[in-house]
């Protein structure tokens, strides 16, 4: 018999719902807060480099984001996103990867920006929008994006990464390479009709893709249970007929093993895999944002046990991997060196004006050139009222 | 040189783009093995396999996304929106991804190569949710080239370029023309510029600009214009985006008066643009207002579809207007 409904029927003769929360999917846990592994757990295989990579990434991080968030509220960049409560999770999936595999996230994944080689010059040079800055200075802080270490340009719009990585994993698969793409998104983006359009078309089209569902409570205030009523993020990939895994994202071992096999998967058999990460935002929205109108100190405060540096970190040390006063010093030495990026980064010119209307198209349309030979004119009548780019025609 | 009708012309056109470049794939709504619901894409699964020409699930945003990804990864999607009235759930992915693809990431990526093609347009009773033009509204997104073909062989070649365009192109096709226009097209592969209007006939005392399906109707009352003794210039724009104005500029400069005819209602239509530009640089040349013949300010109607289009006898009606002034 031919099954043109795709759908599977095993019949009853008595009506019966099948209930809306019928499916729930267990949460992968490997390492305690205390930095031990649960019982029965085993923790993957990974080297003492990688490992250290990792917590230096995760540290870096949490550096980074607590001087340029001082940055911002000093007045020295105009916007800043924290990635404080998920570095496992951004950086523990970044490490499962191929250095080849491409990255479409949604803002805040600095964590596998930084694991892929990203340099502190690089991300200065975004966050001053200055010359220097691969975007040329045409995003807000954190949009940042590098063809040379496969990390796609960061799109403010929700969600539009989702439908893409299915395509460009389906072109991966079409080259004939061993790549897989990885799409982070938020549970509130997973509200967007691109998250249902993008996960249907990659199971369909059977490509490679990791989604990989950041759920960490809330979108800007919304707490995710005024986001969806179904259980997490994760069910719906089932509903799309995928491979699915939800790990708790404050466990660096489980988020690594998780997306590892993952990976694994989705390349053998050419089908994406979701992932559900269950951490929380501890830090705001972004610097334009104040938790303490929607959640509770209390709240933080539970989560902050949780925190997912700090049991990577006691891991590290009891199996004498790292050593207390060198990473104490390492610390130190790290916020002094991104405070004189900083300085470096905040005098470097900003872009000239020519980069007003280069790469709208491959080449500049006619109308676009004389735009710009008008606006040149001007700026030449009023000069000081323009002095980014006066003094450099 | 071979008798097609536009269908055949565009499906030629697809056909030789795929053999050209292994990059090259097609897919969108029926687009695979049936060949598309107008068959624009007919054969094309069979000959080269369905991984380069597919099916997708319903979803335009979907279609529009996808064919972002594979375009930023290198390939060169050409994406079927089965008509351009149901472009807009993909309207984000076009307008705030396609289109700032490359700008926003310092040209560290880019879409180039993505082609959108959609049927579009009226005469022939689709009522409101078959017939819009909606050039307009993307005409007002740097970083798109929008074109529309006239006939066969103007089809051929400009899908042609724009397939092989290093930016992302929207490709209106005029569905009305779609059997309905047949001519003599080249049988090997050629393409036509972009960005280039075409002066198809030169006159002293008018200048008559329309483009896609409209180009046929205007000729029409460009003829009984000329038959009473009105010397026209007839243009056909070509492309939307970016539009040739030094082409209609000399034109007007020459005749001194414009009338411009498209599909789309009149507020907020590209015929306001262009006679925007066209007072700015032709003012004192002008002899008379810019005129535009348009659709009525509603939603495109079915029943009364002969009363609201933009016909040869509204635009014969400007011409006289323009020219008596």
């Amino acid at each position: 018999m031919t099954n043109p409904n795709n759908a599977t029927i095993s019949t009853v003769h008595h009506a019966e719902f099948t209930s809306g929360h019928a499916l729930q999917i267990p949460t992968l846990r490997i390492l305690q807060d205390d930095g031990t592994l649960y019982e029965g757990a085993t923790a993957p295989e990974l080297d003492k480099a990688t490992a250290l990579k990792m917590y230096q990434t995760m540290t870096f991080i949490r550096v980074l984001d607590e001087r340029m968030l001082g940055a911002q509220r000093q007045g020295r960049i105009s916007f800043y996103m924290q990635c404080l409560g998920e570095e496992a999770a951004t950086v523990g999936s970044a490490a499962a990867l191929d250095d080849a595999d491409m990255i479409m996230a949604q803002y805040r994944e600095q964590g596998a920006l930084r694991y892929r080689g990203f340099t502190l010059e690089q991300f200065m040079n975004q966050l001053f929008s200055n010359e220097k800055d691969l975007g040329k200075g045409r995003q807000m802080p954190v949009h940042y994006g590098s063809n040379a270490i496969h990390y796609m340009t960061i799109s403010s719009p929700l969600g539009t990464q989702i439908p893409q990585a299915a395509g460009y994993a389906y072109a991966q698969k079409l080259r004939g390479l061993a790549n897989v793409t990885i799409c982070y998104f938020g549970e509130g983006a997973a509200s967007e009709g691109d998250f249902h359009a993008g996960l249907n078309m990659a199971a369909v089209h059977k490509a490679p893709v990791l989604f990989f569902c950041r759920n960490n409570g809330y979108a800007i205030s919304t707490p995710a249970n005024e986001q969806f009523k179904g259980d997490g993020i994760a069910c719906r990939g089932v509903g799309y007929g995928m491979k699915t895994i939800r790990v708790d994202g404050a466990d660096i071992l489980a988020v690594y093993q998780a997306t590892k096999m993952a990976r694994e998967y989705a390349l053998a058999n050419n089908e994406p895999v979701l992932l559900e990460s269950i951490a929380y935002r501890l830090g705001a929205h972004s610097s334009s944002d104040d938790p303490s109108g929607y959640r509770s100190k209390e709240e933080e405060e539970l989560w902050r046990k949780n925190d997912p540096v700090a049991r990577f970190r006691l891991f590290l040390l009891q199996k004498g991997w790292l050593d207390d006063d060198a990473d104490k010093a390492a610390i130190e030495q790290l916020r002094q060196d991104i405070l004189e990026a900083l300085k470096v980064a905040e005098k470097v010119a900003k872009p000239g004006i020519e980069h007003l209307i280069s790469d709208v198209y491959a080449e500049p349309i006619p109308e676009l050139e004389r735009q710009l030979a008008e606006l040149k004119e001007h700026i030449r009548k009023y000069p000081d009222a323009y002095p980014i780019t006066s003094g450099r025609m | 040189m071979a008798k097609m009708n536009m269908l055949q012309a565009i499906n030629n056109a697809l056909d030789l783009a795929m053999a050209k470049n292994d990059g090259v794939v097609c897919f969108g709504e029926d687009v695979g093995h049936f060949g598309g619901v107008f068959r624009a894409t007919s054969k094309l699964q069979e000959k080269y396999g369905k991984a380069r020409c597919f099916n997708t699930p319903l979803t335009e945003q979907g279609i529009a996304g996808f064919a972002n990804g594979m375009a930023a990864q290198g390939m060169t999607p050409v994406a079927e929106i089965q008509f351009a009235d149901y472009i807009f759930p993909a309207f984000d992915q076009i307008v705030n991804e396609t289109a700032k693809f490359r700008y926003r990431s310092g040209n560290e990526f880019n879409v180039g190569g993505l082609v959108f093609r959609t049927p579009y347009g009226g005469g022939i009773a689709g009522g409101h949710y078959h017939s819009q033009s909606p050039e307009a509204y993307f005409a007002h997104t740097p970083g798109l080239k929008i074109v529309v073909p006239r006939n066969p062989h103007q089809a051929k070649g400009l899908l042609l370029a724009s397939i092989n365009c290093p930016d992302p192109v929207i490709f209106f096709e005029p569905k009305k023309l779609y059997r309905a226009s047949v001519g003599e097209v080249p049988e090997e592969y050629y393409e036509l510029p972009i960005g280039q209007a075409e002066v198809m006939k030169t006159g002293t005392q008018v200048t008559v600009l329309a483009w896609g399906a409209q180009m046929e109707i205007v000729e029409k009352a460009v003829e009984m214009a000329e038959a009473i003794g009105i010397s026209c210039e007839l243009i056909d724009l070509r492309s939307i985006l970016p539009w040739d104005v030094d082409t209609v500029a000399a034109s007007v400069q020459k005749t001194g008066r414009l009338v411009i005819n498209h599909e789309a209602p009149l507020t907020g239509g590209f015929a306001g643009e262009i006679a925007a530009t066209i007072q700015q640089r032709c003012f004192l040349h002008l002899e008379s207002p810019i005129l535009r013949v348009c659709g009525l300010d509603t939603p495109y109607p079915l029943a009364l579809e002969k009363e609201y289009v933009a016909d040869h006898l509204k635009t014969f009606e400007a011409i006289k207007a323009s020219v008596n002034f």
